[in-house]
């Protein structure tokens, strides 16, 4: 039996550039080992760049968050929602053909026809930016309206709303919101998207939900799938975007670089999202059968906790891990997760990225922060890594 | 060298057609096509790479 320590987890980041020290002493003393989690559960901690991707390919672990062995990260997470199962927490056989219903909309040409409007949005925002006070908030300039204007435009979901829908995501994504509010929000989330797309039978317009009314029967399934998509379309790009610009303002020498030559923008932002790994517990499974994972018996009914940001540093996948090195090409990475719930929208991520930060440098060439940036308030309360603020001037 | 795709296992997630989109392409619903069954010179690296990344192992290469 492995030894029982007193590792808990999630624990907050004392470097906002690297997994918290806790977590390396976790790898350090066994890769796979039993953590107690914040909820009180316990589960297996995994945190070879190997066992995850090995583990995430393996039908032995579900994805069914109605398995009352799921590990939950979240302490009141598992209240009873009466909501569907979404894209995330299905297991074949249902997965496979509800994704397939989606994925069109997703592919790597559709994202590529998506691009001279987002750029267009960039620009916008860029421009109310300058014509605006400094030092200005880039979290609420970019960061945040970017994402969630295309998410909503390719959803079909007004943007007028956005404060609404903003505000709960971001409860959700809290590990502080109390179970009550939790559940609040994601009924009037739930009732919100309800109500839209009964709108949408009505009057079908050119948009994703409306084009899924056609391929859906089930229409609680459709509101999962629409609660997912703008959930998973704000906090997680929005958080990039703030990360990678400081990352950047701190390397004067990779911004000209990507100045230089835009071609090499695109392995920044893959390099980026390797460094920082914002959503490192994304990819929870539970055992429904005894598994040998990386030389550790799981047992069916033992919850599996990857930690995707130390794979995302494990030496074995990539040389000199703790380096921001934004001409590594290393593309492996584990950020979007693995296996067949890999990111719907990581195509769109990344041409989000690329596009704003290959904008950002050009039109405002001097931007910088306005405060310390050790000073920021770094979101370590929250189940996606982030920047709750990011003052910048130029 | 022949590049297999198993298009029941795909999930459509791109990784292939930002590897190489002369190799790979995908349809309107998402699901992988390979353009270049039998890849050659540096096609071979990126089919090579593709079967790495692809998150459902849908690709293989028969040698
Ligand atoms: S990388 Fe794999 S899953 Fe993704 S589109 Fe290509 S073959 Fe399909």
């Amino acid at each position: 039996m492995t030894a029982q320590l007193p590792a808990t987890l999630p624990i907050t980041r004392g470097c906002p550039y690297a997994p918290p020290d806790e977590h390396r002493r976790l790898r350090d003393e066994a890769p796979i080992q039993r953590v107690t989690l914040p909820s009180g559960e316990t589960a297996w901690a995994i945190t070879r760049h190997e066992d995850i991707r090995a583990m995430l390919t393996d039908p032995r672990f579900s994805s069914d968050r109605r398995n009352p062995n799921f590990p939950l990260l979240v302490k009141g997470q598992r209240i009873n929602t009466g909501f569907r199962a979404s894209l995330i927490g299905m297991d074949p056989p249902e997965h496979g053909p509800a994704r397939r219903k989606v994925v069109g909309e997703f592919t790597v040409r559709r994202m590529e026809a998506l691009r001279p409007r987002i750029q267009e949005i960039v620009d916008q925002h860029i421009d109310a930016m300058l014509a605006g006070p400094k030092p200005a908030d880039l979290v609420k300039a970019l960061s945040l309206p970017v994402p969630s204007l295309v998410i909503c435009e390719q959803l079909g979901v007004p943007y007028a709303d956005h404060e609404f829908f903003q505000l709960h995501s971001s409860r959700l994504l809290s590990r502080v919101t109390p179970p009550a509010e939790r559940k609040a929000s994601i009924d009037a989330l739930r009732d919100y998207l309800g109500e839209l797309i009964e709108r949408k039978a009505q009057e079908p317009a050119d948009d994703l939900l409306s084009r899924q009314l056609d391929k859906q029967d089930d229409r609680e399934e459709l509101v999962s799938l629409a609660f997912l998509l703008l959930v998973a379309g704000h906090e997680t790009t929005a958080n990039m975007i703030s990360l990678g610009t400081m990352a950047f303002l701190e390397r004067p020498e990779d911004i000209r670089k990507i100045q230089e030559d835009p071609s090499k923008t695109l392995p920044a932002v893959e390099e980026l999202l390797r460094y920082f790994t914002i959503a490192e517990f994304a990819v929870s499974r539970v055992a429904v059968e005894d598994v040998e994972l990386g030389g550790v018996l799981i047992k069916a009914g033992e919850g599996v906790v990857p930690l995707s940001n130390l794979a995302n540093r494990d030496p074995d996948a990539f040389d000199h891990p703790e380096e921001l090195d934004i001409e590594r090409g290393a593309r492996h990475h584990l950020a979007f997760g693995f296996g067949a719930h890999q990111c719907l929208g990581q195509n769109l991520a990344r041409m989000e990225l690329q596009i704003v930060f290959d904008t950002l440098f050009r039109r405002i060439p001097g931007l910088r922060p306005a405060v310390p940036l050790d000073s920021l308030p770094f979101k370590d309360d929250a189940s996606v890594y982030g920047i709750h603020e990011f003052p910048v001037t130029w | 060298m022949r590049i297999v795709a198993d298009t029941d296992l795909c999930i459509g997630a791109g990784q292939c057609v930002l590897t190489d989109p002369a190799v790979f392409d995908q349809d309107d619903d998402g699901t992988v096509v390979v353009l270049v069954e039998h890849p050659e010179g540096g096609q071979v690296d990126s089919a090579r790479e593709a079967v790495k990344l692809c998150p459902a192992m849908a690709l293989s290469l028969q040698e």
